[in-house]
């Protein structure tokens, strides 16, 4: 079966050749992989992150935007591994939308 | 890992859908090329994918396809080619 990742040779429109700035969280995330990829960790490597997005299933990886994708898959595969658990994630999620409701 | 194919060795990539991180295009799965050029080997990307190291090394090879080959309807000039990085374990001689 053709993963919906890999698009060679299927009907497509113009690539948007534009270039455009990244948000700060988005350079956050790619740091955050190169910091979890780094050989004295070595939690997540870069095809693992792959997998992880192979495998988001077609609606939510179209939905998702490229940044999104990243930070997905990092959380999933960080997840699997032990490093967090979902309930310390809920929480700290909570709590970040707490604070910036404060903020606003 | 030594090389099984040497340069001009005709190959043809294995038409194979595994789950999970494949590098290898679908697109080009089934065709028939000639290996280019040796690479080196690598620790295996679709092993590594799952948590695992990847040895032994897989050889890679570059791949030089004829875009005739690739698609039936191929409208640019006979001689035009593309090059693609195909693992060793893709690849069955031809």
């Amino acid at each position: 079966m053709r993963g919906y990742h890999d698009l060679g040779g299927l009907p497509a429109g113009p690539v948007d050749r534009s270039e455009h700035e990244y948000a700060p969280w988005e350079k956050r995330v790619h740091a955050l992989l190169a910091l979890l990829s780094a050989p004295s960790r070595n939690l997540v490597c870069t095809d693992e992150l792959r997998r992880g997005i192979e495998s988001l299933g077609e609606a939510e990886y179209d939905r998702l935007s490229y940044y999104e994708r990243w930070i997905t898959s990092i959380t999933n595969i960080l997840l699997q591994k032990g490093v967090f658990t979902t309930d310390e994630l809920g929480r700290k999620l909570a709590e970040i939308e707490q604070r910036e409701a404060k903020e606003s | 890992m030594n090389a099984a194919f040497a340069a001009g060795d005709r190959v043809k990539v294995r038409r194979a859908y595994p789950p999970g991180h494949v590098r290898t295009p679908y697109y080009i799965r089934g065709v028939t090329g000639i290996i280019e050029r040796i690479l080196d080997a690598f620790p295996n990307p679709e092993e590594k994918a799952y948590g695992r190291s990847g040895a032994p090394n897989q050889r890679l090879y570059r791949v030089r396809f004829r875009q005739v080959d690739v698609w039936p309807d191929y409208q640019g000039l006979p001689g035009d080619t593309v090059d693609i990085e195909i693992y060793q374990h893709w690849l069955e001689p031809a």
